[in-house]
């Protein structure tokens, strides 16, 4: 092997492995291996820092920047799990799904996945945390998607019931168990995803305060998170127009959508066409539809 | 020197990192800066605020790429993505040259997203130069490398920190983003004269330079970019350019940002340095001796 992959290898082992409880660099890795003898083995001492002393600046300054991206990314989710699990939790994701993205923008693109797959993180809460994990992962998947050109006034009136209309890439559909639009509304300010890549060193982790969400009564709720001049927007739906809006997303000619979207409704049959014309009349002043 | 053919044959003055705190000051105020910097990878989006704002400063302003995250120095290949992407910006943007650092942070694609450092080997020489000219190639602008601040060194290393640099933009044919403040903070980490080092830079290559605060501590100095640019850091500046001429200068200031005029004042500091070696203020100097031998 090359001398220079070798030695990345065994610096990056030692600088994505979790940090102690006291945020320093432990004595002995999960992989049995000791720092001590691993950092002398190819990192120079000087005459103020040992070469464990000199990796650990690595190993800090590593956690800092993600534990600061995360939170910032996932403020609502802290909110709900109180800080010491967030902390466990960000750490346990962070250490099993770290980066394969060069921006720090996709660090939680997992979240929601390993969520799910452990719940014992966010117990008692994990529907709740679950669900607010969905919400900031699809509000900074709507912050900074692409937007497509619209389609014009003569190809809205010519749609039908084969039309297979398409949506704003940047449109993202939510069915959720709790309200956790109307927290994350009081929590999270409008920029987004904040401008997260710089390349300086921060001295000390960055903890957030963020207030402990009081108790959450559930209520099932539809939302489109979406785009308007640039601000995300959460916007409630109901359960039809939802289904028809998933089942458009998911490649099905107008027809089928529709069938899909009332399939179990209680809307009777003669308001159903005063309900789309609403429907489809907003979604287009808001500019979903796209050519 | 400073327009060469590393920096687009431009002409660049004093200029900021662009920052999200100060989007509504530029956008509203329209202040008068020479060029804005930004951080390539906060753009490399597919649309919304981001490139609104971009397009926005871009319709007034100058606007220079540095990127954070390319790893010329990481043993992994090159990201496709990355490259891409990058080069949409590069066409949005109309960089005249694009820096990102001469480090590594990347393995078996994982990234670090930290500018780990270098052992300064022939073999990292090699592997690195090669990836800088295939970023150059791809994106067909002049790419130019910067040097980080370190905290530690490897055993391996078969030479300085600045012999390394320059075998590998010799290697490569590529310029140096020089960073004055880098330099500082290493050389007091690693106890070696920052001076040395700016003598040794081949100053023919140096496009562009970085001057930034830092923070001191007990036992070493961290590159946090978050104070004024201290006086240690200015000597070595203008030293820097009195070696390579009226090089096209960039503050960073990434934390604790304060108000833009805080920011950019502190970065027109660097015009007195400049005015020094401009060739105007050459002659001006060498004037009263011309006139003491007339007489
Ligand atoms: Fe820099």
């Amino acid at each position: 092997m090359s001398q220079l992959l070798d030695i990345q290898r065994r610096m990056a082992a030692a600088v994505m492995h979790p940090l102690t409880k006291a945020e320093t660099m432990p004595r002995r890795r999960s992989d049995g291996k000791l720092n001590n003898a691993e950092a002398e083995s190819f990192i120079k001492p000087n005459d103020r820092l040992t070469s464990f002393e000199r990796l650990e600046i690595y190993n800090r300054q590593y956690w800092f920047r993600l534990y600061d991206s995360f939170e910032d990314d996932f403020p609502g989710l802290l909110a709900i799990v109180g800080r010491a699990k967030f902390d466990a939790l960000m750490r346990a994701y962070l250490t099993e799904r770290p980066s394969e993205s060069f921006t720090l923008r996709n660090l939680g693109s997992h979240l929601e996945a390993w969520l799910g797959a452990h719940p014992e993180m966010t117990a008692p809460h994990t529907v709740l945390a679950l669900d607010m994990a969905r919400l900031e992962w699809a509000h900074i998947e709507a912050f900074d998607s692409a937007a497509d050109p619209l389609l014009n006034e003569d190809e809205l009136i010519a749609i039908n019931e084969n039309s297979q209309l398409r949506l704003q890439p940047y449109l993202r559909l939510l069915s959720l168990q709790y309200p956790v639009d109307d927290l994350l509304i009081d929590l999270r300010n409008e920029d987004g995803s904040s401008d997260s890549s710089s390349n300086n060193a921060s001295i000390a982790r960055r903890r957030k305060h963020v207030r402990r969400v009081a108790a959450v009564a559930p209520e099932q709720i539809w939302l489109a998170v979406h785009r308007h001049q640039n601000s995300v927007y959460y916007k409630r739906l109901q359960r039809e127009e939802y289904r028809l809006l998933e089942s458009l997303l998911n490649g099905r000619p107008l027809g089928e959508a529709l069938d899909y979207a009332f399939t179990g409704s209680e809307i009777p049959e003669e308001e159903r066409s005063s309900f789309l014309q609403q429907a489809f009349s907003t979604w287009a002043v808001l500019g979903w539809f796209t050519k | 020197m400073p327009a060469n053919r590393f920096n687009g044959f431009t002409e660049y003055g004093v200029g900021i990192g662009l920052r999200v705190p100060h989007y509504q000051h530029i956008l509203s105020r329209k202040p008068v800066v020479d060029w804005f910097e930004i951080i390539s990878e906060n753009y490399m989006i597919d649309g919304g605020r981001p490139l609104e704002i971009l397009d926005r400063i871009l319709e007034q302003y100058r606007v220079v790429q540095h990127g954070v995250s390319m790893y010329f120095g990481s043993a992994d290949p090159l990201n496709r993505e990355h490259l891409k992407r990058l080069k949409q910006l590069v066409r949005r943007t109309k960089t005249p040259w694009l820096s990102d650092h001469l480090c590594w942070g990347s393995v078996d694609g994982r990234y670090t997203h930290d500018l780990l450092p270098m052992p300064y080997t022939w073999e990292a020489v090699k592997v690195t130069a090669e990836k800088i000219r295939q970023v150059q190639d791809f994106t067909e602008v002049p790419v130019v490398v910067e040097n980080v601040s370190s905290y530690a060194e490897f055993h391996v290393s078969e030479m300085t920190e600045w012999e390394f640099l320059t075998e590998v933009v010799e290697a490569a044919d590529c310029g140096i983003l020089l960073d004055v403040n880098n330099i500082y903070v290493s050389s007091q980490n690693h106890s070696f004269d920052p001076f040395t080092y700016v003598n040794h830079v081949p100053a023919e290559r140096v496009a562009q330079i970085h001057i930034a605060g830092h923070s001191k501590f007990e036992k070493y100095i961290l590159d946090t970019h978050d104070h004024p640019v201290l006086p240690a850091v200015w000597k070595l500046y203008a030293r820097a350019i009195e070696r390579c001429g009226p090089t096209a200068t960039l503050l960073e200031w990434d934390d604790r940002i304060p108000s833009f005029d805080e920011v950019h004042d502190e970065a027109l500091k660097a015009n007195e340095f400049l005015q020094a070696v401009t060739p105007k203020a050459k002659a001006d100097a060498a004037q009263p001796e011309l006139q003491g031998a007339a007489r």
